[in-house]
């Protein structure tokens, strides 16, 4: 039983830190500093500051341009990123495509896509859901057909396509068989946002934000080569990425960092002309919410420990998701708690005074989004319930 | 970061966990809640035979030297079938006192019957107006030329009911709340002034009110320098709440399983009730809350022996914490899944959730070490 780092590994923590400081732009610094909205550009920017140092993909092999980082410093890096306040990158080209062509893909695939998703050329949203296929995702319907002459033409409508008016490349689950069982009538394709017939249509979050769209496929071309995988199979590659080992999914970085945020907030906002963080309630409120979040962590840990030594993603891991978006989610409602006043404050309207923190408002609606994306939390109990503690269908 | 057993330690587990089952099946505990002493004396002695006791002292006090993380390997297994045998009280509470405070021939008058398995301990530490707080000591110790007269109550004394020897905190300066001027004193049970009442607590463990009336105690059953003693208090109030922590571990798992079984079998609606998605979700909030609480348990039972104290009692209060919050929704989540023979006293579920409640209870409860862990430095 050994709890601690090795000393290369903090090492490699302290490398980090220093970096991340020497790398982020003033402008990137000051937002992160303040925990503030970042727009694409800045994101794109953030992007391709991490690819010049070779950081970006640390999950992917060193071959494909992947950082060769085993899975303690994958976990490390993500931490130190999201406790720097870093901008989130993408995650459809770096966490979710990529992976599927590098182990699905053919080799041609592989190298016309995978150096553009990595040098941030190219940038990717996710089509899956659609308005009637969301946690039932295998009854999705976005028709794909062959036109004879080796290529597919796509009719639909994908929902929840976050980022789509950025994305220069879209991946679709598509149905390919109509009269097979749900799942089995599904391929995965690539489709160039540009083709004709593809329109997004962004929606505005309870966050005040356009982060979703809605994505149309009137007759749109897809050719052949843009297939992943086998025909009819696209729900092998749906599943592949749970299997996957996902250790940073639960945001303890981007959880600590808030915590801190809370902290500082509570210290910077006073009752009766006490800080909050000296109210013994508060103080235990906080309290509560560190210590639930040390005990993610450690199942964190457990999770990276396991998968150091090799062994499969084990009980601890599935809970990781769960756990980490409710964290998450109850991190920013005890931030705007302790706000009071100040969490009513949206988007710096004119006549207000900015409040010491005014991002945590968007945030915070925001947050209600990580107990739905990447499979409802609810579909994860079911996934638990059947797979870890074998209950009847 | 390793949170692999060693092969030692796996040894260990399979070793505790097919002697829980064969030689303290939960029928045993249940049959031991009508007996006076609650725990028997010849199971006591094979696991001292079996180096248990020793585990927890290092050699130089005649023990094997083994790590609390080793100790947390029993005490989940314990947990989970409920053993009743005073490991806790005599082993980590008094044992600790005696180890930490005591002389070499303290250690070899007390702890060596302890560690052969011929004695069980208990530590008199708790009093009515202190709740958790080791140092809100009122009873005294007034000393008279070579003897200390002691005058005070005690409550909840575990195992003060069995106990051979009972080590007792008493305040020989300053007043209730100061770190200074507390001692501790070994007393045999059956020193004249010490009155030992057994009762019942609700658990089905047993325990004792204990008063000291004038009690007289020679120097030389003091244990360490005079009034020096807070500090270990604050030490065995972690060991002890790490241990509640790892017991605790074994409750929910044993619990976990219960119920998880009772969905496969039972039927309702013509179905297994485990068919039920309302259920399924609540089995798994159960099972992620179990996970939950093994994190941080092993937390703790690595940084109980942090030689710094602050970091000691910043891991031990989040695991505390964590332990009530996790404990009591799968306690009180698997009586609801039993549903009504989840009440009744001949179901094993039942005894699950007393124990839990204990755990949460002894040692600063979800409170006492939310504001301790607010306390610390680090926070």
């Amino acid at each position: 039983m050994d709890l601690s780092f090795t000393p290369e590994q903090i090492a490699f923590r302290e490398e980090v830190r220093a970096w991340i400081r020497e790398a982020m732009p003033p402008q990137i610094r000051d937002k992160a500093a303040a925990d503030a909205h970042f727009e694409h550009d800045e994101i794109m920017a953030w992007h391709r500051i991490l690819h010049a140092k070779g950081w970006v993909a640390p999950h992917w092999p060193a071959e494909w341009g992947g950082a060769g980082l085993d899975v303690t410093r994958r976990f490390i890096l993500t931490e130190e990123l999201e406790l720097a306040g870093a901008p989130a990158l993408s995650p459809f080209g770096l966490m979710m495509v990529g992976p599927l062509i590098l182990q699905f893909g053919t080799d041609a695939q592989r190298k016309r896509f995978l150096p553009k998703i990595l040098a941030g050329e190219e940038v990717w949203c996710q089509g899956y859901s659609e308005p009637n296929a969301g946690s039932d995702l295998a009854s999705l319907k976005l028709s794909a057909e062959p036109d004879g002459k080796g290529n597919y033409v796509l009719n639909g409508q994908k929902t929840w396509t976050t980022y789509a008016q950025y994305a220069d490349w879209i991946f679709v689950l598509a149905r390919t068989d109509k009269t097979a069982k749900k799942q089995s009538g599904i391929s995965f394709f690539l489709v160039d946002m540009k083709t004709p017939g593809v329109t997004a249509r962004p929606t505005l979050t309870i966050a005040g934000t356009p982060a979703f769209c809605d994505t149309f496929f009137e007759n749109v071309t897809v050719p052949a080569e843009n297939l992943v995988g086998p025909l009819h199979g696209g729900w092998t590659l749906a599943k592949a990425l749970l299997g996957h080992e996902r250790t940073y999914i639960a945001a303890v970085g981007l959880s600590t960092r808030t915590l801190r945020r809370v902290k500082r907030i509570a210290a910077g906002t006073k009752e009766r002309g006490v800080p909050l963080l000296d109210v013994p309630a508060w103080r235990a409120r906080i309290a509560r919410m560190e210590i639930e979040l040390w005990a993610l962590k450690m199942a964190n840990y457990r999770a990276i420990a396991s998968a150091e030594l090799g062994h499969a993603p084990g009980p601890e891991s599935s809970i990781l998701k769960i756990r980490g978006s409710e964290i998450m989610q109850q991190m920013y409602e005890l931030a705007m708690d302790v706000m009071g006043h100040d969490s009513l404050s949206w988007h710096n309207e004119p006549g207000t005074v900015p409040a010491i923190e005014d991002a945590v408002p968007p945030q915070f609606n925001y947050a209600r989004a990580a107990s739905i994306y990447g499979g409802s939390n609810e579909i994860q109990k079911n996934v638990i319930a059947k797979a870890i503690l074998g209950l009847p269908s | 970061m390793n949170f692999d057993l060693t092969p030692d330690q796996k040894l260990l587990e399979s070793t505790a966990a097919s002697f829980v089952k064969k030689e303290s099946p939960v029928s045993r505990f249940r049959a031991l809640r009508e007996d006076p002493v609650g725990w028997s004396k010849s199971l006591w002695k094979t696991m001292a035979e079996l180096g248990w006791i020793g585990l927890a002292f290092p050699e130089s006090a005649g023990g094997l030297g083994g790590s609390f993380v080793d100790v947390a390997i029993l005490l989940e297994q314990f947990g989970a079938g409920l053993l009743p045998e005073p490991y806790v009280p005599s082993v980590l509470a008094a044992g600790t006192a005696i180890l930490r405070a005591g002389s070499a021939e303290q250690h070899e008058a007390y702890l060596a019957p302890l560690i052969a398995g011929d004695t069980s301990l208990a530590l008199a530490w708790a009093e009515r107006g202190g709740r958790y707080d080791p140092t809100w000591v009122e009873t005294t110790a007034t000393k008279k030329g070579d003897e200390y007269v002691l005058q005070g109550e005690k409550i909840f004394v575990q195992n003060g009911h069995a106990a051979d020897v009972i080590v007792v905190s008493a305040r020989t300066a300053g007043t209730p709340g100061d770190t200074d001027g507390i001692s501790l004193f070994v007393l045999p049970r059956d020193t004249e002034g010490l009155r030992i009442t057994p009762v019942n607590t609700m658990d089905g463990h047993k325990a004792a009110m204990i008063t000291l009336a004038g009690a007289v105690v020679p120097g030389a059953n003091r244990l360490g320098p005079e009034g020096a003693a807070a500090p270990v208090l604050d030490e065995i109030m972690d060991l002890g709440a790490a241990a509640a922590c790892a017991e605790g571990l074994g409750v929910m798992r044993a619990s976990l399983a219960m119920t998880v079984d009772y969905l496969k079998t039972r039927e309702q609606f013509g179905v297994k009730i485990g068919t039920f998605q309302a259920l399924q979700h609540r089995a798994v909030d159960m099972f992620i809350r179990a996970e939950l609480a093994k994190g941080t348990s092993i937390l703790a039972s690595v940084k109980v022996s942090d030689p710094d104290p602050a970091e000691r009692r910043f891991a031990v209060s989040a695991a505390k914490v964590e332990l009530a919050i996790c404990g009591r929704y799968v306690s009180q989540q698997s009586i609801q899944l039993h549903g009504g023979i989840g009440i009744t006293d001949e179901h094993d579920i039942g005894l699950y959730f007393k124990r839990m409640h204990v755990l949460n209870a002894l040692f600063g409860d979800e409170e006492h070490h939310l504001a301790r862990f607010a306390a610390q430095p680090a926070f």
